[in-house]
């Protein structure tokens, strides 16, 4: 059985990243306590996760649904950009990425 | 069946065209006793009549509800072959994309996105001439069994306005419960049709996983979120089903095989002597033992009738759904971490810019989910990163799957004993506002633990109305194997002719119809 | 540190991911068409552009193209596979993650020979080949710094989020020694040429349809464990490939022998400099949470229908050009010239109509490349390898000679009929009556006294002094080696 660790505020802070979420400190003190309880249920599920048990990530299971290589209706570039916060020369416009060459 | 099922029983002249089935209004409509306009603007003047008292819609749409029934009723005077529900007017819940109509998802972070496509379901239902009375209310991101997690006020149950319709399905349910609408669509990830359903008396079906199309339904957990009916019927519930199923090429996890009939199946249920034999399992995982004592006395009345209609009662054991409860709360939060990590400000919906240092790609996308998201659905999504996340897959994500797998087999095996298998659908009836301000996350989500074995497994459940417990609907729920929906169907209205029969009537008619106007200050306030 | 000094010290491990833009007539996951060009955000639908509630669906074709290329790279072909979401914020990933495989890849543990210029064949172990969707293209525009209008940003084209790709990984490449740069850019290209063998892309490097992540790391010897690596990305050259595998050799090996550590990260390739910079280091905020993806359902290609495209595949690039060099008997770099000029198709059906392997390279890369490259169209739209082969057989029987056959081919060029047919439509057939030519050979005889008397003297060469009066005599119809035959026969006779 995996007994979870104490979930921290500083792991909280590193998911919120990982999750693009800005959170105050405040913030991720409360979530690590909400986290850390509702974890401290459910990690009993590996009590029965025996290995001879396969995983099912398909509640319904099918396979090889295959679509025809034929184009079908697009978007127009004007209804493509319709929900755009903001856009410029038919492309979205969005804040400078770093990282960016 | 009671008189007040029967199409025809309701004279043209004296009858409110609100308080008709979707049946009778089809029949209605067929036989030219009443225009779809005449049927919708009667809806919309009940919605009028009752919005700022229950609060079911985000959106209203009369144009658009006028407009496709003037187009039913012309066609029809031109003599077209018509779908048989065209012009019964339905409501959907603000889940389903509608192209030029704003779907919010009942989130900030989509407040004024207006969707450049349909949902596959949206567009079967504008084929078959349904006029769409406007978009339901629901917790965002249909995440939450109160429908008070909506970005944009609450929904009061009709039955007693100073409780919750459940939810997320919350909008979807009072709208059928207020007469607001005869049909709504709702959506079910854990419950979320059948929980709102139970507390509202009306009849909620979660399909089999891929008896309707997901396609434009915002997810929020794709292998767990199922489109569903809500009407005041069986046999209602079973119409929109029926519209909406079928193979749709846009979603790959759509059932192949035909659709099967389930208005006919409904309708073999209300022949005399068809529970005969038929084996109902009350599973002891899910017994009435931690109900309240009113529900649990619903549930075992319905029982009892059963039995004496000719039902067999037997008992299954399914020890793994001890943990089905587990392995939600550790799937749902993942797949939910994942499917709305689109809502970042950059293509559509909200964009917030920090109100501190650098303005960045990455810092706008933090500052909009920031400030674009509830605090449930924050806490979802940093659940589902840390059990997605390296070192911590197997033993969380890994693990549920596995319980996956348990479930499942034990329903395989329960099915061995049972035609269908019968609990409470919830372990109380709607609950007063604000109860779930406990401050343990999880007592909260222990009130799905009856609903979300079926989403799991991916069978087919449904919730119809047990009777009244101190004059608050109960709800009493069918599962059936996978593809077997249709005999929720049939067992469906076979109970649903009991439970009338007892009680001199249909539970929806036992519904308030006037609200208390300190509701309609709360929820002015709210809104 | 100089290259050679790198790697007399060290020893240097690769590792190539190259990513293949397959050519479907749709996306990877949507209908949208996948068309390079065209305005921008043309090609979108909802699921490219990862709108609320877009659903994702495999493109067969897709499916049958990776089976393709996994068959031809000699992996075995997954009984069952499956797509998985990865997950990272980008703002040209629409979704916010990309749907990829991950623990199931569609083809796995195979092999391929890549032959070096000089003939040395090195063999390179295939880890995995997997499907997955490209991204869209950001555009960077400067601006004024500062927090407000005029910002710097960035523009989103999505035209290009959800192209089909393929990627196919390799295990570490050892014991490439010195030649780790040629090794690398020899792979690529070899793969390059399987692509288009395969017809499963256009392959053209410069168009990003081929991009390559070169991994490279250095160890004391082939016996000591891996090194770190550098993951250099997106090297879209061969010539770029060899540079940054050579910099980073001497790169590291300058670190190393600082007593410092390689750092583990990405680095970008510049080419101006055929240098490489750091990129983000790798750390754990590169944990992409891998999971199945629920949206899709498992694909399990039946045996039958892999064993179909098995029988299907065409000759590999490889064992083409061994053959073709045993049949022709040309040299490796003749060989390398047709097949970059893209017309060995061409040269080896003009062959098999009927022409000499020598004259069908020397019409295709000489005449008609030429004509093609002068009027920008490719050169097989100029001729038909049954053209070339039947105007080689008109110069062969002695009806054209050069000068006349390329002015026939011209006409067949400007789409004026088969060679036999311009050639009489426009009387370009040698002269062959006797009795013109004779008179054409008697005056030059006549006129040039002083030629004859070489030509006695046994000065066999003066000849070519008599042959431009006598072709002017007979406008260029005359046959040369007729013309030869006269002339020594009246000066001998």
């Amino acid at each position: 059985m995996a007994e979870a660790a104490a979930i921290t505020a500083e792991q909280v802070k590193h998911l919120a990243e990982l999750a693009r979420i800005a959170m105050t400190d405040v913030e991720l003190e409360r979530m690590a306590g909400e986290i850390d309880t509702i974890l401290s249920h459910v990690a009993r599920v590996s009590e029965v996760a025996t290995d001879e048990v396969p995983a099912t990530s398909h509640p319904i299971p099918l396979s090889n649904v295959l679509r025809e290589d034929v184009v079908g209706t697009s978007l127009s570039a004007e209804q493509a950009l319709s929900g755009a916060p903001a856009q410029d020369q038919g492309k979205f416009l969005v804040p400078q990425i770093l990282g960016e060459e | 069946m009671g008189e007040q099922n029967s199409p025809n029983s309701t004279g043209a002249a004296d009858r409110d065209l609100t308080s008709l089935t979707a049946a009778q209004l089809a029949a209605g409509l067929t036989a030219g006793e009443y225009s779809s306009t005449e049927v919708t603007r009667a809806h919309l003047d009940r919605i009028e009549a009752t919005e700022a008292q229950i609060g079911s819609f985000i959106t209203v749409t009369p144009d658009a509800a006028l407009a496709a029934a003037a187009d039913v009723d012309r066609r029809r005077a031109a003599g077209e072959e018509l779908h048989p529900y065209a012009g019964v007017p339905v409501a959907l819940k603000d889940l389903v994309v509608t192209q030029g109509i704003r779907t919010t998802a009942g989130s900030k972070i989509l407040e004024d996105w207006v969707p450049p496509y349909d949902a596959t379901v949206y567009a079967k239902i504008r084929a078959a001439g349904l006029p769409v009375l406007g978009k339901t209310n629901l917790d965002e991101f249909a995440m939450g069994s109160t429908t008070e997690h909506s970005a944009f006020h609450v929904t009061r149950n009709p039955w007693d306005t100073d409780t919750v319709p459940g939810g997320s399905s919350g909008g979807a349910a009072s709208a059928a419960a207020a007469f607001q609408a005869p049909l709504s669509v709702g959506t079910d990830t854990g419950g979320s049709v059948r929980q709102p359903a139970a507390f509202t008396g009306t009849v909620g079906v979660k399909p089999t996983y891929g008896s309707v199309s997901r396609y434009g339904i915002i997810a929020m957990a794709s292998s767990l979120d199922q489109v569903g009916p809500i009407g005041r019927t069986v046999a209602d519930a079973a119409a929109l089903h029926q519209l909406m199923a079928g193979h749709d090429p846009h979603d790959s996890t759509s059932l192949r095989e035909p659709v099967p009939d389930f208005l006919a199946a409904a309708a073999a249920g209300t022949r005399e002597g068809s529970l005969k034999g038929r084996r109902l399992g009350v599973v002891k995982q899910i017994m009435s033992d931690g109900c309240a004592s009113g529900v649990a006395a619903a549930f075992d009345r319905v029982l009892a009738l059963a039995e004496a209609a000719g039902a067999e009662i037997v008992e299954v054991d399914m020890p793994s759904l001890s943990y089905a409860l587990d392995a939600y709360y550790l799937l749902m939060p993942s797949e939910v971490s994942s499917n709305l990590a689109r809502y970042d400000g950059m293509r559509f919906g909200l964009r917030v810019e920090p109100e501190t240092g650098p303005v960045t790609a990455e810092t706008v996308m933090a500052a909009t989910r920031a400030a674009g998201f509830g605090s449930e659905i924050k806490r979802r999504i940093l659940l589902g990163t840390y059990a997605l996340s390296a070192g911590y897959y197997d033993a969380y994500y890994g693990s549920a799957q596995k319980v996956r797998t348990l479930v499942q087999r034990d329903f395989a095996a329960a099915f061995e004993q049972a035609d269908v298998l019968v609990s409470p659908t919830a372990a109380t009836t709607a609950l007063p506002f604000g109860e779930e301000e406990s401050g343990d996350p999880m007592a909260l989500y222990v009130g799905d633990s009856s609903t979300i074995p079926a989403n799991l497994a991916g069978i087919p459940g449904m919730s119809l109305p047990a009777g009244l417990a101190e004059g608050m609907p109960v709800g009493f729920q069918l599962l059936a194997p996978a593809r077997e929906d249709a005999r929720l169907y049939e067992v469906g209205a076979a109970v649903e002719a009991l439970v009338s029969a007892d009680r001199g009537g249909p539970v929806w008619q036992s519904a308030p119809t006037q609200y208390s106007s300190e509701a309609a200050a709360a929820t002015a306030t709210n809104a | 540190m100089k290259y050679q000094d790198a790697v007399a010290k060290y020893d240097p491990v690769l590792g190539i991911e190259v990513h293949v833009e397959l050519g479907t007539a749709t996306k990877m996951f949507d209908a949208a068409p996948n068309t390079f060009g065209g305005g921008p955000n043309e090609n979108t639908t909802p699921a490219s552009l990862g709108l609320p509630g877009a659903l994702p669906s495999v493109n067969g074709k897709a499916v049958e193209y990776a089976v393709r290329i996994g068959l031809a790279l000699g992996c075995e072909i997954a009984e069952s596979c499956r797509f998985a979401r990865k997950n990272y914020f980008y703002p040209d990933v629409p979704k916010n993650f990309q749907t990829s495989q991950y623990d199931e890849p569609i083809a796995f543990d195979g092999q391929i020979d890549v032959e070096l210029e000089d003939g040395t064949i090195v063999p390179v172990q295939i880890e995995r080949a997997h499907m997955e969707e490209d991204a869209g293209k950001n555009t960077h525009v400067g601006g004024a710094a500062g927090r407000i209008h005029g910002a710097e940003h960035s523009l989103v084209d999505y035209n290009r989020a959800g192209v089909p790709l393929v990627e196919i990984v390799t295990r570490p490449i050892e014991g490439a020694g010195e030649r780790a740069p040629e090794v690398a850019a020899a792979y690529v290209r070899t793969l390059r040429d399987i692509f288009r063998a395969l017809d499963v892309s256009e392959a053209r490097m410069e168009q990003g349809n081929v991009r390559a992540d070169i991994n490279v790391s250095l160890r004391e010897s082939p016996d000591a464990p891996l090194g770190t690596r550098t993951e250099t990305k997106n090297v879209n050259s061969f010539r770029s490939i060899e540079r940054a595998v050579r910099f980073e050799v001497a790169r590291q090996a300058d670190v190393l022998d600082a007593g410092e550590a390689v750092v583990q990260e990405t680095r970008h390739f510049h080419e101006d400099t055929g240098g490489t910079s750091p990129g983000r280091p790798k750390s754990d905020a590169d944990d992409y949470r891998y999971f199945p993806e629920p949206d899709l359902v498992p694909v399990a290609p039946p045996r039958e229908w892999v064993e179909e495209i098995r029988a299907a595949l065409p000759e590999l690039p490889a064992a083409r050009r061994r053959r073709l060099l045993g049949e022709w008997g040309i040299g490796e770099l003749e060989m390398r010239d047709i097949i970059n000029a893209g017309l060995l198709d061409q040269v080896e059906a003009t062959v098999a109509a009927g022409a000499g392997p020598d004259a069908a390279r020397k019409w295709w890369m000489g005449e008609i490349a030429r004509l093609a490259k002068q009027s920008e169209v490719s050169p097989e739209a100029l001729a038909t390898p049954e053209a070339v082969a039947e105007l080689q057989q008109l110069v062969e029987a002695g009806k054209l000679n050069d000068k006349l056959a390329r002015k026939v081919l011209a006409g067949v060029a400007e789409g004026r009929g088969m060679p036999a047919e311009v050639m009489a439509a426009d009387g370009l057939e040698i002269v062959q009556d006797d009795g013109a030519l004779e008179a054409a050979v008697e005056a030059a005889l006549a006129d040039n006294p002083d030629v004859v008397e070489k030509i006695r003297g046994g000065k066999m060469q003066a000849i070519g002094a008599l042959m431009g009066p006598i072709m002017k005599a007979t406008r260029g119809q005359a046959d040369a080696g007729k013309a030869r035959e006269l002339i020594l026969a009246k000066i001998n006779g």
